[in-house]
């Protein structure tokens, strides 16, 4: 059985590894203000982004906020999305219900040293069943020695209609994701 | 579409060792992926070398639950980034760890993962190297005394379109 990604890994000796495929990636060249796929095909079982990222606005760091949808991105408050942060010295917990997207991720900005990217990892569950709300998890930081949070959240789309489209944005006011920035999208079979 | 996530080099430690090296990296895929299953001879904790980096341009940031707690805390200018916070036991432990865009020569290099202990902790971590060289050699290390016998140690590689 084709197990997904990051998990297969934990079972040496029992990974498909003919079932984890490349679909589309995005490579910023000049600043852009969110990060799309469209026509998501669905003949896998799960997805995941692996992306690294850094946003231009002048803060240390940022939430990166995941949209999904059906055609095109669904902009109303139908997410939710819970959480565990550690900032260095505390850990923190937040939670949102009926939100415009899932913060599932933790982001470098201009006020950081240079080259600093946050970078992190997101799955996507039954992306195309259309019996269920879809469910989404995130892992990610943005270490930079003596600041940063490590970021460890679980999401949820209030819909049943198969994803074909997903929207990545940063959420400090205007800019988007530097040159450099990078968003990979992997299907999993099942 | 072609697949990835392909098994890179893996070994079963045949004695105890207290580091093992991963080299000669092809820079061909996107992301590297690093598993370590296995026990140690006593409380340590493991870490990361690229490269044979042994200055101090590391750092990390982690995030555990402990039974009792939940605890954030952070390393600054190490020589070497941590895979754990709460330490490799005799206890079976275990953990997966993302090396992101590894080889690309424009970024500082950021490690993200998760590490569980049968009997001690379960953690986020994320992890900075500083420095934009493509990352061609991964040094697994301990703090002291050695992973056990048995312990697994296997790479793989992501590779995006």
């Amino acid at each position: 059985m084709p197990i997904l990604g990051i998990l297969a890994s934990q079972i040496t000796g029992h990974l498909s590894t003919n079932s984890y495929e490349s679909i589309q990636t995005v490579t910023v060249g000049s600043t852009q203000t969110s990060i799309s796929f469209s026509s998501i095909p669905s003949t896998y079982k799960h997805l995941q982004i692996r992306w690294i990222a850094r946003v231009s606005p002048a803060t240390t760091d940022e939430n990166l906020q995941i949209q999904v949808g059906n055609g095109s991105i669904d902009t109303g408050t139908n997410y939710s999305h819970h959480g565990l942060y550690g900032t260095g010295s505390a850990a923190v917990v937040f939670g949102n219900a009926s939100v415009s997207g899932a913060n599932l991720g933790r982001v470098t900005g201009a006020s950081s040293s240079a080259n600093m990217f946050g970078a992190g990892v997101i799955d996507i569950l039954d992306y195309a069943n259309t019996n269920k709300y879809k469910t989404f998890r995130g892992l990610s930081g943005d270490d930079q020695n003596g600041s940063g949070l490590v970021w460890f959240a679980s999401g949820s789309w209030q819909n049943t209609a198969a994803i074909t489209n997903i929207q990545l944005n940063e959420l400090y006011g205007s800019g988007g994701f530097v040159a450099n920035s990078s968003f990979a999208l992997y299907g999993v079979k099942g | 579409m072609a697949s990835t996530y392909t098994p890179i080099a893996t070994t079963t430690l045949g004695s105890a060792q207290a580091s093992y090296t991963f080299s000669s990296i092809s820079g061909s895929y996107t992301d590297i992926i690093l598993v370590i299953n296995g026990t140690a001879s006593a409380t340590i904790h493991c870490q990361l070398q690229f490269n044979s980096d042994t200055n101090t341009n590391y750092s990390n940031t982690y995030l555990l639950g402990n039974g009792s707690n939940a605890l954030s805390a952070r390393d600054t200018s190490l020589t070497a980034m941590y895979l754990d916070t709460n330490g490799f036991t005799v206890d079976q432990s275990m953990g997966v760890w993302s090396i992101m865009n590894y080889a690309n020569t424009t970024t500082y290099k950021t490690m993200v993962g998760r590490y569980s202990s049968s009997t001690r902790s379960a953690e986020a971590i994320v992890g900075l190297w500083r420095s934009t060289a493509a990352i061609n050699s991964i040094k697994v290390l301990t703090t002291s005394s050695t992973l056990a016998t048995g312990t697994t140690l296997t790479l793989y590689g992501i590779a995006a379109a």
